[in-house]
């Protein structure tokens, strides 16, 4: 396999794919924590803080897969990243705005005098939700290639609202594992009520790209292609027909089943995002600059791959614990 | 208008500024909370509990400020800066990676189970997270200080087409000026860390708290100081001489000395002209400066005029910034050894209460001094950063080359918007570090009155999350 046997072949190829990996990762992980800081405005102060302990103990390590992806972005494929931070300054001004708020409001509302707590409850909705639009805006700008005009601003703003929905979604749902009682039929209220913009969204990104990129159009839809990758759609509408009856559903007597609609919610998003990957592979800015030019020399990349395959089975293997640890019913939240 | 280049260098400076704030807090506090935890473990003694109880929120909250800052960043490293790693990033690359892979992970899953753990791991599995929380932040400076001190005395790569490639991966971790900067930084956190703790549980002393935990908290954190200003004072005169060797130019800066010269005067105070190419207002301790930099009165020192182009443009560093921050950081320091000895005659020695007579008004200069170590550790940074200029990697890339082409309208815009954040977060923070301890001191209840949900976890008074 002469690809094998190319450094300057599967070396980028690896990293682009755990770039993806961590950006797949972070997307469920953090997507989590940003939709419960999202859907704060319609919880009351109890549940408040209950939604806050059913992240609190991991919302700072999920955040960091978005420092690896960017980390992996910035080391694998330094042209890359210099060009499309530089065309994203804006959106990206603004979500770090936004993780900054929702960060250091998990801290002060527990630590700042009570008559403020409503402030850095509010701090936390707004930190949440700019997060989350601005990182759907760049979604929607980079599948237009990277580019401002009225019509790709349009998607762009469109595709915010979409995965700042997805967001909620996704968090709606792990609430609804790790909550009971009244609020976790709230949450199954709030995941009923995302569904459909989930759709829309998928829907909407769905079509816009093969419009979009005549290269896409040919990768999806010339034979065969057309038909190796029809699983991928198929199984998402599957699997949003089982959101849809599983949700009503809920919650079930021995609450055996609370898990179904985040792990169906996941598998969503990981083929939303390969179908996506699909699309724009070899390119990592669209239609301009691919992985195997934008990458960095071989042996900076070995070192790099080396250290990752040591450490990343030891990160998950401690991920894992947390999980294990904190795992059922959110309880109360205290210092030792 | 200020152009692109200038208004990024702010942006840069104001981020890092911020962002280091918390890391100098959180690598040495960490340590410290073992220290307590270690403590408790072998005694039982429910103060050392107390202090760890305290001193762990204010880990939490600097560390919250530390990623998001950090986050920042990253970030900018591709807005503002896309040269630098097109030029370098063979070399910044790995080391940053490496820098999330073995640290930024460790340190945030085990912070959940250091801050939430308890009752749900046994007591050694939260002294080991504790313990790894510290190590990782330990190598996260590590890491760090690696990539910046190799910006510094770069070593082990060679130049092809304008890109840096490794050619020895051991000499670019321990380059030339690599193994000083650490040492300088970890201390500078451990007495960051002894003055804070120092002076919020002097603050405490002074409200009337005479509970054992701030106690043992002040003893512990002025003992920390006295044996580590000496250690620090060593240390930062070694990390001159090898700054004499490999950037002459920025010690030239530092003692504001404008001709290479034998008997240079050491400067309390001047006011450099760079238009002029002189000082003004000189006070000098004769010979002052050859005798610290080269141990004798005749050692030569170098001069700024021999680091200028032939067409009269300086390659040097602005001398101002340089000087003046130097000054500060060494003063503070100063500061800091007469106050830390003071405190072993104070804590040890004198019989009196600390709250009475002279007791009391030492108690009150420690809490002027709670936040000394920000100040000497970012006019230290201040004065090795601003010193690199015009470099950003010496001798291989130049600032004005690794700046992005952003509109400057468009950097101003977040600059201003970072600015504001940044201010209101950091007066936020000294306020609820003191907030903190005055609910501690007071014994106010933290719990509100929980509205009551639904069994059975009504069971369990929900406390606000933290």
């Amino acid at each position: 396999m002469a690809f094998f046997s190319d450094p300057g072949q599967w070396l980028p190829f690896t990293f682009a794919g755990l770039m993806g990996l961590s950006i797949l990762i972070y997307v469920v992980m953090d997507g989590f924590d940003l939709g419960v800081g999202i859907l704060f405005p319609f919880a009351s102060d109890d549940e408040k803080d209950r939604m806050i302990a059913s992240i609190g103990p991991f919302w700072d390590a999920n955040e960091t897969w978005l420092v690896l992806a960017i980390g992996l972005l910035l080391v694998a494929f330094p042209a890359a990243h210099g060009t499309i931070l530089t065309a994203l300054y804006l959106p990206v001004a603004i979500m770090l705005v936004g993780l900054i708020l929702r960060g250091v409001a998990f801290e002060f509302r527990a630590k700042a005098p009570l008559t403020q707590k409503k402030h850095w409850n509010t701090a936390f909705f707004v930190g949440s939700l700019m997060t989350g639009l601005s990182q759907g805006f760049m979604l929607g700008i980079y599948i237009m290639g990277l580019q401002y005009t009225a019509a790709t601003v349009l998607f762009a703003l469109m595709t915010a609202i979409c995965l700042a929905l997805g967001y909620a979604f996704i968090g709606a749902t792990w609430l609804i594992i790790k909550t009971e009682q009244a609020l976790q039929a709230k949450a199954i209220a709030w995941a009923k009520a995302g569904l459909g913009g989930v759709v829309g969204g998928m829907a909407a990104v769905s079509l816009a790209s093969p419009i979009v990129s005549p290269r896409i159009f040919e990768k999806w839809f010339a034979f065969p292609n057309i038909i190796w990758m029809a699983p991928l759609p198929l199984l998402s509408l599957a699997l949003l027909i089982a959101l849809w009856v599983g949700l009503r559903r809920l919650p079930d007597p021995d609450d055996k089943k609370a898990w179904l609609p985040f792990a169906a919610t996941t598998a969503l998003f990981a083929l939303a995002f390969g179908g996506l990957a699909y699309s724009f592979y070899p390119y990592v800015v669209p239609e301009q600059l691919t992985i195997y030019e934008a990458a960095s020399a071989p042996e900076a990349l070995m070192i790099i791959l080396v250290g990752t395959l040591f450490v990343l089975p030891m990160i998950l293997g401690y991920t894992y614990l947390s999980y294990r640890v904190f795992g059922g019913k959110a309880t109360a939240l205290r210092y030792y | 208008m200020m152009d692109t280049l200038l208004l990024s260098r702010i942006q840069f400076g104001a981020n890092i500024s911020f962002h280091i704030l918390f890391p100098t807090i959180t690598i040495a506090l960490g340590w410290v909370l073992l220290f307590f935890r270690l403590r408790y473990g072998a005694t039982g003694q429910e103060k050392w509990m107390d202090a760890y109880k305290f001193w762990v929120k204010v880990f939490a909250l600097s560390f919250a400020l530390g990623v998001v800052s950090g986050i920042t960043m990253s970030f900018q490293f591709g807005t503002n800066w896309p040269g630098f790693m097109e030029t370098v990033g063979n070399i910044a690359g790995p080391l940053l990676a490496y820098e999330v892979l073995t640290a930024f992970f460790l340190e945030a899953v085990f912070l959940g189970i250091m801050l939430f753990g308890t009752g749900k791991v046994p007591g050694w599995l939260h002294t080991l997270a504790t313990f790894l929380v510290a190590f990782g932040t330990t190598l996260s400076a590590f890491w760090i200080l690696v990539l910046n001190s190799w910006m510094h005395t770069p070593a082990g790569v060679e130049m092809r087409d304008g890109v840096a490639f490794a050619t020895d991966w051991l000499a670019i971790i321990f380059n030339p000026s690599m193994p000083y900067r650490l040492t300088h930084m970890l201390v500078a956190s451990g007495l960051t860390v002894s003055f804070l703790i120092a002076g919020v549980s002097a603050c405490r002393a002074l409200w009337g708290d005479k509970s054992n935990g701030v106690r043992i908290a002040l003893k512990s954190a002025i003992a920390i100081a006295a044996v580590l200003i000496p250690i620090q004072i060593f240390v930062g005169d070694q990390h001159g001489l090898n700054t004499l060797e490999y950037q002459p130019a920025k010690v030239a800066a530092m003692e504001a000395n404008w001709e290479t010269q034998s008997n240079v005067p050491l400067l309390l105070f001047a006011l450099p002209d760079e238009e002029a190419r002189e000082n003004r207002f000189e006070v000098a301790i004769p010979n002052g400066a050859s005798i610290i930099l080269k141990h004798k009165p005749s050692g030569v020192v170098p001069g700024l005029n021999d680091f200028v182009a032939e067409d009269g443009t300086p390659l040097h560093p602005p001398v101002s910034p340089v000087f003046w921050s130097f000054r500060i950081m060494v003063g503070t320091g100063l500061g800091m050894l007469a106050l830390s000895w003071a405190g072993v005659w104070f804590l040890w020695r004198r019989k009196a209460p600390l709250t009475e007579g002279l007791g009391k008004w030492y108690l009150r200069g420690l809490v002027a001094m709670t936040f000394s170590g920000w100040l000497a550790t970012l006019a230290g940074w201040y004065t090795t950063e601003i010193g690199r200029q015009p470099w950003l990697v010496t001798g291989l890339l130049t600032t004005k080359d690794a700046v992005s082409d952003v509109a400057a309208g468009m950097v101003a815009s977040t600059l201003i918007a970072y600015l504001l954040i940044y201010a209101a977060l950091t007066a936020l923070y000294i306020y609820v570090v003191f907030f903190l301890a005055r609910r501690a001191t007071t014994g106010e209840p933290i719990v509100r009155e929980e509205p009551k949900s639904e069994a059975p976890l009504s069971a369990v008074p929900l406390a606000p999350a933290e």
